[in-house]
Parts: C-alpha cells; structure tokens; sequence
C-alpha cells in the first residue's frame, strides 16, 4: 500500500468517525431500527417457507390436508402483517435519523461559515460553499438512508436466506450460492466498460455546455458579424460526436439489468433442476421446492442492491468529506476573552506601521502610517484595482495587518469585539447588497427596533423615501430575489438609508456611481455630504470635490498607498497623484 | 409536448422495435411459471428426471433468448432516445440563436442554457425509459392476469380483484406524494436561497452584525425542509408494506381456493405454484411502473419547457411592403423613432430624429436606462423600431438583408465579448479573408497590439472562454480591433472604453479620428470620451434632450452641463 492510499484510508476513517459522532444523537432510534430491521427480514423470509408447506398440504385431488392449512394461512398473514408494520416504522425511524443528522450538518456547517475569516470566503467561490452546505449534504443524506435502508437489511436478507435455504436443502443452497455472484462480476464488468464511455460523455457535454455559454452570452456579436451558421456548425460538430458517445454510453449501460436478470434465470433454471430432481429422490417436497424457488428469484436481488449502495455510500462519504472539511476550516481567531465593548466613539483612528497583503509572496501595503482626527475626511483614490477595498477590509477587522496595528480611540482593534468595532462603522459599498425581504427589512437591518418615524425619517433623509412611497406596497415591497427589481441607483439610495438609520460615528463609503444616472447620483451625493457631517470619513472617491475637500488623501497605486497629503501638497509634489490627477481631471 | 414528436421522425424504426423486443421479452417471462408448474406436474409426478432436464433446459433457452430481445431492445431505445436528444440541442440551439433579442433578455442566459442541457437530458432519459418499460409492465401485468385464466379462471378472479386494489395503493401513493416532492424542492430551494443570500452578502451582514441572526433563520428553514422530508418519506414508505400485505392477502386466498380447487380435482399442484408465482410477477411489476412514473413526470416537466422554448416566434419579421429604394444621403438617419420592448410597455426611446452623414462622428451621451444602447441597437436592426424608420445608407434597415447590412456595420459591444479561439480567429470574426497586415493595422488603430506583442504566441495566443484569461482592458480593445477588421463604413462604440484608463482613451480616439470615411457612433457615459464628436445627442428617459457640438451643449443644455459638471471639468478648470 503507498503512503497516499493510507492517507486515503486515514481519512476515510476519520469521516466515518465524525458522520457516527453525528450518528450519535440518534442511538435509540437507530437501535430499535436494528431491531425492526431484523424482525422485517425475519418474517419475509419466513413467509415463503410457510407458503411451501401450505403448498404440501395440496398435494393432489382428495389429499388436502385442511386441519393444517387453515392455520399455516392464518401465520402467513400475521406473517406478513408484522413484517409491513416493521418495514414502515423502520422506513420512519430511518428517515428521522438520515434528515436530523443531515439538517444538524448542515445547520453546523452554516454556523461555522460565519465565524470563518473573509480571507477564506474571499478565496472559494461562494457557489462552490453553496454547493457544499447544500448538494453535498444532499448526496450524503441519500447515500445514508440508502446505506441505513438497504445495506443492513440486505446483509441480513442475505445472510438468513443462506440459513434457511440449508435447513431445507444444503445440496441446492450451494448451487444458489455459487451461481449467483456471477451477476455481481457481469454488472462489474459492464460498469468498469461503460465507465470511460460516460467520462468522454460528460466531457464533450462539457465542452457543448461551454460552447452554447458563449454563444448566449454573444448573441449580439455574433449576429453583428453573421456568424451565425458557422457557430451552429461548429455546435453541430459537437452535439455529432456527443450522439456517438452518448449512444454507447446509454447503450452499453442499459445491459447491466438485461444481462443481471439473465444470469438470476440461469440460477431460477439450476434451482428448479437441482430440485426437481430432489423432489423426485424424495429428499425434498414439492412445496419446499416452490420456496426456493421464491428464495432464488430474491437472492440475487440484495447482491445487486448493496453493490449500488456501497457505490453510493462511498460518494456519500466523499461528500461528508467535503463537508467536514469546511466545518473544520480554521474559524477567525475569536475576539480576545477580555475584548472590551468599543463605547464613546468620537472618531479618531490611527493606523500605526501597518503591512499586509493577502499572499505572502505578494506584499501589497508597507509600514502603512496615518492618523485620522474625529470628523476628518480621508479620501481613498488610485486606479482601479489600486487595492481600495483593502483598506476598508482592515478598517472593519475583514482582515487582520500582518504587523502593526489599527488604532480607534487609542484602542487596538483586536483589542475590542469585532462588533463593537463594526457597530461604530457605517458602510455603503459600490455592490449594493439587498437581502430578498422588504424594503424596511432592508433599511433595519442595523437596527432592528428601529420605529416607522424613524425609518422613514432615515428614507427621507438619504432622498430614498420618495421612490419607496411609490412602489406597489411602499416600505412592505418586497425587494431583491423573486420581488421588485429596483435600479442600481435605488438600490444605493437603499443602502444609504440603511447606514442612515443607525448612524454609526465612522463612515466607509464608495463613491463609485458608474452606473447610475446623473439625477440619482447627484441624490447620493446629497445624502453622502449630510451623512458625513461631523463624522470621521473614509471614502473611496471618485469626485474632485471630495477629493479636494479631503482632510488628508491617500494615494494607492498596487495595492500600496504610495503618496499621503491633502491635494494641494500632493499637487506641488509632482508624483503619481499629479500625474493622475493631470490625465483624469484637467482638460 | 407535440412539438417535439417531429424530432423522432427517423427513428419511427427504433420507436417500433424497441418496444417490440421488450413485449417479446415480457412473454417469454410469463411462460417461466407455466414451465415451472409443468416440470412438478409431469416431471416430478411421473418421475421423469429427462423431462426435468428437458424443462430446465428450457427455462435457460428462455433466459437466453430473452436476453438476446431485451438488448436488441435496448440498443433501439438508447438509438432513439440519444438520436432524438441530439436532433432536439440542434433544434433548441438554433431556435434560441434566431430570438429576438427582446425574448432572448427575457429568457436569461442560465435557463437558456438550462433548457439546452438538463432538460435535454431529462426528456432523452424519459424517452429511453418510455420506450423500453412504459408498455411492458403493464403488459406484464395483464399478461400475468391472462395466463392466471388459462391455468385456471375461477382463481384467476382473484387475480382481477387485486389487481385494481394493488394499483390503487401504488398510484395513489405516488398521487400524494407527487406535490408533497414539489414541496420539499421548494423548501430546500429556500435554504439554497438563504445560504447563496449569506455568502453574497457577506461583508455587509458582518459589518451589520446579522451573524447571529442568520444562523437562526439558517436552521429554521433547515427544520422546515427537515419536516418536509419526513412527512413525504412516511407516506411513500408505505408503499412497500403495503402492497406487501396486500399481494400475501391475495396468496392467503389463493393458497385456499387453490386447496379446494386441488381437493376437487380441478387444479394441479404445479399449476398452484404457477398463480402464486404470477402473483409475485404483478407486485414487482406495478413497483417499477409506479417508480418509472415519478422519473417520467419529471421528463415531462423538462419536455413542457422544452416545447414552449420552441414555441416563442423567432426574430426579425419580414417587411415587404418597405421600399428597397434610397430615399437619402445619409450613412444614418433616424426618423421619429419609437422603439418599445414589450407591446405596452414602457417606450425605450421616443420620436429620435437624428442623421449621420458618411465619415461624421457621433456622440451619445446620458444616464443609464436612457436609451443609449437600444438607439445604437437599432442600426444593425438588432431590434425592430415600434414607430418611425432606420435608414442606412439611405435604405430602410427592415428592407436590407441583414448579413449585407451587418457586414457594413463594426459593432463593438458594451460587454466586450471574445470567443474561445486564437486572438487570430477572433479577429477574422470581422473579416474572414483579412490578411495578416490588416489584423496588424487594426490592432494599431484599437490601442491593442502591445496586448498581442506581450502575449507568448502573438496572434495565436488562445482566448479562454469568455476571454477570461484577458483583463477588462484588453478585451475591449481586441473587441475594438475585431470590428475594425472589415474596415466598416459605421462603426458602433457601445460604451466601449469604460474598462481603458484615461490615457489609452485619448490614443484612441486621436486614432479613430484618422479613420475618414467612416461613420462612427461612440456611446458614452464620459463627456471627454466624445467632446470631439461633430455631433453629440443627449438622451434622457428615450427622448433626445438635445444635440449639438460640445461647446454648443455647455452653453445651452443643462442636462449636458450637468452631467459635464459631474465629471469634474468645471472643478478641474477653475482650478
């Protein structure tokens, strides 16, 4: 075994263990599961028993036996009574324990999501995270009740034909056992066939997927340069090569019940011979024939059903896997235990030889120094992707400086809680985050409690309150996924009013209205200026007037801030700032 | 769903066959239990141990045989079904590709591209099954119920009483279940909803301190989805107890009025094993229909959207009625246009009259949703006007042939769009024939050949999907280049510069300046992006403010000025 194959092993080990440890919880259930489990298989394979010596009671005309049949009858359906009450409270009991654990899995691994740095869910694409806490969980809850539902009771079904099938006849028992793997290797063997066949599959649909993406998303360019014929052709050539493939791929996998069945009628076929002949050498009785007869149709069945379960379980542990993993991705170092309350905010900030960058081998902001008075305004400006949202990621405590300090009141900032800190911050970014909810969902979401007066005082204020009066069912809309589609600019107004409403004493805000009309923006800009009032201010800025009214201005250019100052030094030192403020703003 | 019934056409064979080989199959199943009885009757009784091994014999030619027809009717099936699946993309694809663009925005590209995959690959999948089960089960199952008649008709009454009882319960099972499925989908598309809505809002519900908040209303929609599935998993868990009661109730009685048929001399032994044994075949044959059922439900789901898609009227209604002549001298003229999206609503643009001559450059300019991108639209005749005329060259876009029209036209779009391929084909996309100088010439004029002299391979460096190996930059600048290509006489900038940084602007358009014989169209949200143009029109809410030089603007539109202002331009002079 190589060292990687153990790895492998190790960790499968170790989410087996984690999935029992969720299992856990759910002991008793699962235990009188067991129990109904074993009664259920019990009494369906005793069943057929009872049935082949009702069958021996009727031998021929004049020879039946009624005394003993009636009773044999009356076990069948008490029998079969007992097993269906059995299997449904096993299914329920089952169910119960598969979507509990499940919901408790995902409930953890949503829970552990918000304690997880930014650094993390910066990195992985949230689709992938989603994909994750849901379609894994999934997978895993399905590999489970069917591992749960078919692994135990079919072991069991196995093992108690084989038990009973010898008390009848060991002879014919050892013909059933021999002949019926046979359809395990045949569906192996297709499977192991079929197997590349479907890999070229998914990848040439991948590849057509790929393709009919593009030309969606290019509609217009492609009509603009009349390509369309070429692109259909070019999808035809695709979608020829994908029939192919998909045709041996349906085909050769659809043999799998064809030739299963076939081999489950060679050993229907040995038994009915190796019986027949039994009966005739007066070993066996006719009725003990018919029952295993019944026992060699269902023999095969649970061999076919546990290697789809195993099969099955094996991709549910790979998801568990996955699950786990993120549960146990290292969560933010929590906020120190004597982290204070950050209380009696007036606004002063100090960044204190600061340096951070998100890879190490890429160092984006050195020694970084700054000193921010209650009130002042701090412009951020720079290129696009100069980096301004790294301040604002550690400003708010997104991200932790690799050295140095942040200082808000003379207070490091790892020094108080994280929500503290963020409650003194008010923040509109340039994405304009709405939650599907109402518009005053929306607009409470800082301050719960908050009264209508006061919400619509804070609409008001940020100029949203007219176009919310104005939608179908005013401040109750519903907004966001699935509700009313609001422009990018009411949306922003949105956001404002909620930053707003709580009034913390510091302010992160994004200029940025690119997408925004020259109304709307001239409305932000207005509710901006009477947010700022006597509010210390970070702004990434994208207006001279700002700029230029800025306590001090910081200069990024790659991630670093290369230059500090108000405009008018910045100007008179001929660096990067005169040289952008010279390409962007003068005539 | 009729709508896709053409698709088959050409597998009228394999439609035939498959089925076929399955209901030869199917009678062949049946005979077992008559082959069965016949080897305890005559074989056992007598004594014969050749007939035995005769009859066994037989029961594995059976097997054999059946097996030979159930892969023959495979192989028609997964012919059909992937044939029909691969015949319904093409449809669907070239369906989607002739929309109108006011459909295709309606549609969305994800459910676009929904229909052309899972859906495609639902309703093969529906087919397939269709084709090898949907007719044999439930020929297995009256079968079964016949040859109970013929082995023996006053048992086989019992046959008819549970066969209706048997498939009441399956499918009434299924009936409830049915909806309560819907529910659980929608209850987990809720906790999908609520874990997407967390981690695209991230930063905002930290800096709001919602964490706690989110996590409780996390679990609560995770309860709901948890109660959901337990109540439909209780139900549909008794179908197998059930109909297992109900099939041993029916052998109970069999197993009776089988002994006092046997007592009077009416029925063998063997022939008794042959009804319970026909008995068992029913119940395994209404589980797998009630199973193939819930699969084809959800094909047939998939087939209705399918066959809507294919429904919407595709694009560009023929104009015979418009004159083919030309009626003036302009590259461009706008007469009284009014372009509405959707009958009713709201109009894009109103009553637009503006001209172009050859080699004029025109400026657009105001704020989003004001109609800059649907006026430029409507030259290529993306979209149809609703009232008033588009003439290029002098001739109405309506009576043009659209690839003649389009090829005079260098469209670059907002969306700087790229396709996978070399840098090379994406440029012949403008010209096919374009030699390797002209590609140079028009990298030049886009600002865009240190783009291909910096990438390892030069022009056939390969373009990832969606040019995702590009920055924003360089895609609008090799987009630039491609409609450049063909040397257009008009040439649309869609707000085509917004990714260049101010310098590579300028450098463009000194460069487009020296392109003298065609007609530029620059769409713009910066004033400095067209202050050159001969024209600018600004828009507002789909009406044409005004239109005027730069200069003229500043001093007479205030929405101009407005907008001017913003940009910093009044500050930066005064300062």
């Amino acid at each position: 075994m190589n060292p990687s194959s153990r790895d492998n092993g190790a960790q499968r080990r170790q989410t087996v263990r984690q999935v029992l440890a969720h299992i856990r919880r759910y002991r008793l259930p699962l235990a009188v599961s067991v129990l109904l489990a074993l009664v259920s298989v019990a009494q369906t394979l005793y069943i057929p028993l009872l049935i082949g010596d009702a069958v021996d009671c009727a031998v021929g005309a004049g020879a039946v036996d009624f005394s003993r049949l009636a009773p044999l009858l009356l076990r069948i359906a008490l029998c079969a009574a007992c097993a269906a009450l059995a299997q449904w409270c096993m299914s329920v009991l089952n169910n119960r324990i598969v979507f509990h654990v499940v919901r408790d899995v995902r409930v953890e691994a949503f829970t552990h999501v918000q304690s997880l740095p930014l650094s993390y869910l910066d990195a992985h694409p949230s689709g992938a995270l989603v994909s994750r806490i849901i379609t894994d969980a999934d997978q895993f809850a399905d590999g489970l009740l069917l591992g749960f539902s078919q692994l135990f009771t079919g072991v069991v079904t196995i093992l108690g034909t084989l038990v009973f099938m010898l008390t009848i006849h060991p002879l014919i028992t050892a013909a059933v056992v021999v002949l019926t793997p046979v359809s395990l290797l045949v569906a192996r063997f297709i499977a192991r066939r079929t197997y590349g066949l479907f890999r070229t599959q998914s990848e040439i649909r991948a590849e057509e997927t790929a393709l009919v993406d593009e030309a969606l998303a290019g509609q217009k360019t492609i009509a603009a340069f009349s390509h369309e014929e070429a692109t259909l052709a070019q999808f035809d050539g695709i979608n020829d090569r994908l029939e192919k493939c998909a045709r041996g791929a349906t085909f050769f996998s659809s043999l799998v019940n064809p030739s299963t069945r076939f081999v489950n009628s060679l050993v229907y076929a040995a038994v009915a011979l190796t019986g027949a002949l039994a009966v005739i050498g007066g070993t066996l009785t006719v009725g003990g024939l018919s029952c295993f007869l019944s026992y060699a149709a269902q023999y095969a069945k649970p061999f076919n059903e546990i290697s789809g379960v195993i099969t099955e379980l094996q991709n549910a542990l790979a998801c568990a896997a996955r699950l786990f993993a993120l549960t146990k991705e290292p969560a933010q170092i929590p906020d120190a235990p004597d982290a204070a309350r950050l209380a009696d905010v007036r606004g002063e900030v100090a960044v204190e030889d600061v340096s951070f960058s998100y890879t190490p081998d890429r160092p984006l902001i050195r020694d970084f120094r700054l000193r921010v008075k209650p009130g002042q305004r701090v412009a951020i400006v720079g290129p696009t992707g100069c980096g301004k949202t790294t301040m604002i990621n550690l400003l708010m405590r997104f991200y932790d400086p690799d050295s140095g300090a942040i200082l808000v009141e003379g207070r490091d900032i790892r020094t108080v809680t994280r929500q503290s800190l963020r409650e003194n911050y008010g923040m509109v970014l340039q994405e304009t985050w709405l939650r599907s909810g109402t518009v005053r969902e929306n607009i409470t979401l800082g301050c719960p409690d908050a009264t209508d007066e006061e919400i619509a005082a804070a609409a008001a204020a940020s100029h949203a309150d007219g176009f919310i009066r104005r939608l179908p069912a005013g401040y109750d809309t519903v907004v966001g996924e699935g509700g009313v589609s609001l422009s990018q600019g009411q949306k922003q107004l949105l956001c404002i009013a909620r930053v707003m409403l709580a009034l913390p004493p510091m302010l992160i805000l994004d200029e940025a209205t690119s997408s925004i009309d020259t109304l709307t923006e001239a409305r932000i800009q207005a509710a901006f200026m009477k947010m700022m009032e006597g509010r210390t201010s970070f702004i990434v800025a994208h207006r001279l007037s700002t700029i230029r009214e800025a306590d001090v201005i910081l200069v990024m250019k790659e991630g670093n801030v290369v230059e500090q100052g108000t405009h008018g030094e910045l100007l008179a030192r001929g660096g990067f700032y005169a040289s952008l403020y010279n390409s962007q703003f003068a005539p | 769903m009729k709508r896709l019934l053409p698709y088959l056409k050409g597998y009228g064979r394999d439609c035939v066959l498959g089925p076929l080989f399955k209901l030869f199959e199917a009678v062949l199943e049946l005979l077992v239990p008559l082959v069965v009885a016949r080897v305890i009757d005559t074989g056992i009784r007598g004594g014969d141990r050749a007939y035995v091994v005769r009859a066994c014999l037989l029961l594995m030619l059976i097997g054999l045989v059946g097996l030979g027809f159930s892969v023959t009717a495979q192989y028609f099936a997964a012919r059909a079904a992937v044939g029909f699946a691969a015949r319904l993309r093409h449809a669907l694809f070239a369906h989607l590709g002739q929309l109108s663009y006011a459909e295709q925005d309606r549609l969305g590209t994800s459910a676009m591209i929904t229909r052309m995959t899972s859906d495609v690959n639902q309703i093969q999948n529906g087919v397939n099954l269709t084709l090898r089960l949907l007719l044999r089960s439930p020929f297995v199952v009256f079968g079964a119920m016949i040859m109970a008649f013929t082995v023996d008709a006053r048992s086989a009454l019992l046959f008819v009483g549970t066969i209706p009882v048997l498939a009441a319960v399956v499918f009434g099972i299924m009936l409830v279940t049915i909806p309560l499925y819907r529910r659980v989908q929608s209850s987990l598309d809720r906790v999908v909803k609520a874990a997407r809505e967390n981690l695209s809002g991230v930063r905002v519900l930290r800096a709001f301190r919602r964490e706690e908040e989110e996590i409780r209303s996390f679990q609560k929609h995770s309860e709901t989805l948890d109660a959901d599935q337990r109540f439909v998993g209780r139900i549909s868990a008794l179908m197998n107890p059930l109909t297992y009661v109900l099939v041993n109730l029916a052998v109970v009685l069999l197993l009776r009025t089988g002994a006092l048929r046997i007592e009077a001399g009416l029925l063998t032994q063997g022939a008794l094993i042959a009804l319970y044994n026909y008995m068992s075949q029913i119940l395994a044959e209404l589980v797998k229909t009630a199973n193939l059922i819930i699969t084809l439900t959800r094909s047939a789901a998939s087939a209705k959207r399918a066959a809507q898609t294919l429904a919407l009227p595709t694009g560009m209604p023929e104009h015979p009625e418009i004159s083919r002549e030309r009626q003036n001298g302009d590259a461009v003229r706008f007469t009284g246009v009014t372009l509405r999206y959707h009958e009713g609503g709201e109009a894009a643009l109103t009553g637009i009259d503006l001209s172009a001559r050859p080699g004029e450059t025109v400026g657009i300019i105001g704020g989003t949703g004001s109609g800059k991108s649907s006026l430029v639209n409507l030259i290529p005749r993306f979209y149809d006007v609703t009232d008033g005329s588009v003439t290029v060259d002098g001739v109405d876009v309506r009576a043009w042939d659209p690839s003649a029209l389009r090829r005079r036209i260098g469209v670059v779009p907002q969306n700087a769009v790229l396709f996978r391929g070399t840098i090379r084909d994406n440029l012949r996309w403008g010209a096919p024939d374009a030699t390797e100088e002209e590609m140079r010439e028009a990298l030049a004029l886009a600002q865009a050949a240190e783009i291909v002299d910096g990438k390892p391979g030069g022009l056939d460096y390969m373009i990832e999907q969606g040019g995702l190996n590009l920055s924003g930059g360089q895609r609008q600048r090799l987009t630039i280049a491609r409609a450049l290509v063909r040397r257009p006489e008009i040439l649309i900038l869609d707000d085509s510069a917004s990714a260049l940084d101010f310098a590579t602007d300028a450098a463009l358009r000194q460069a487009l300046r020296t392109l003298t014989d065609t007609t530029v169209f620059i769409v713009s949200q910066r004033t400095s992006s067209i202050a050159h143009a001969d024209k600018i029109v600004v828009l507002e809410d789909g009406r044409a403010r005004d239109c005027g030089s730069h200069a003229e603007l500043l001093a007479r539109c205030p929405v101009y000025r407005e907008i001017y202002d913003s940009q910093f331009k009044k500050e930066a002079d005064a300062s």
